[in-house]
């Protein structure tokens, strides 16, 4: 009985612990100005979601959490960041009422989402299947959601298309 | 700690913060990341809602799985077209690229 609670509690004190990691990396991604700690922040960040991913129950999505964002968006950006040296180059400070003006867009936002978030008295469906498996996910991508999950592949191709052809002419055009 | 509002104001402030980054940032790299972290706002959502309210656990996977491929796919053509920028101005300040400016 004791053994549960002592989990429980040391389950309860992670939580939090990975909801600061949330918050630290999504801060350290947006406020310095350094876009090397904006990446390590959002790294920071990404992995504190797959974690939460945990809390909420699915395995799979934490991995492809990892999988996904840390290991191919955010290496993504690093090389972008490495060959196009953005480090070197000065960005002038935002004015004042344009920073005023932007933090007082973010929090009105905020606020909006907050009070809907916990004014809704939010009622479960009455009927909750059970099924987290794998198996099932891979049921409905490859019967119900066919057409959603072929058209997401043809977006993805068209995009590593489109990239090549990008980069590739400006390339020739510039040289 | 396990209810709906916590996991849904964490993901408001994710979004917020993403939404505050895209507006103040002139850093085209660091526009994108905000624009991840905001994708990963509606990411929480969705799985929020899939474990407490959802009638199929499966669902909102399934959506969340969604979202991180238009993320990649977003993030592949958005960097390449920050390296195209790059060659020709030199520069990633947003504010420099004006030439199609009305």
């Amino acid at each position: 009985m004791s053994g549960s609670f002592v989990i429980d509690s040391l389950a309860h004190a992670v939580f939090w612990v990975v909801v600061g990691i949330v918050f630290a990396g999504a801060a350290l991604a947006v406020f310095p100005r350094n876009i090397v700690y904006n990446v390590l922040g959002l790294i920071l960040c990404l992995t504190g979601v797959a974690a939460l991913f945990l809390y909420l129950g699915s395995f799979f999505l934490a991995l492809m959490q990892l999988l996904i964002y840390v290991g191919a968006i955010c290496i993504a950006i690093v090389f972008a960041i490495m060959l196009s040296r953005p480090l070197h180059l000065e960005v002038p400070k935002r004015r004042m009422p344009k920073l005023a003006a932007g933090i007082g867009a973010a929090s009105i936002f905020f606020a909006a989402i907050g009070a809907v978030a916990w004014k809704t008295a939010w009622k479960p469906a009455a009927e909750r299947g059970a099924d987290w498996t794998i198996t099932t996910i891979g049921h409905l991508l490859l019967t119900r959601y066919a057409l959603v999950f072929e058209v997401i592949s043809l977006v993805l191709l068209v995009a590593i298309i489109g990239a090549i052809l990008t980069t590739g002419f400006s390339r020739r055009l510039s040289s | 700690m396990n209810s709906l509002s916590v996991y849904l104001t964490v993901a408001a402030v994710l979004f917020s913060l993403g939404l505050f980054g895209v507006l103040m940032r002139r850093n085209l790299i660091g526009m994108l990341i905000s624009i991840e972290l905001m994708l990963n706002g509606a990411n929480l959502n969705f799985m929020a809602f899939n474990r407490f309210l959802a009638p199929e656990p499966a669902v909102g996977q399934i959506m969340a799985l969604f979202i991180m491929g238009i993320a990649a796919a977003e993030a592949a053509i958005g960097l390449s077209i920050i390296l195209a920028l790059f060659r020709r101005l030199r520069s990633i300040n947003v504010e420099r690229a004006q030439r199609l400016r009305g």
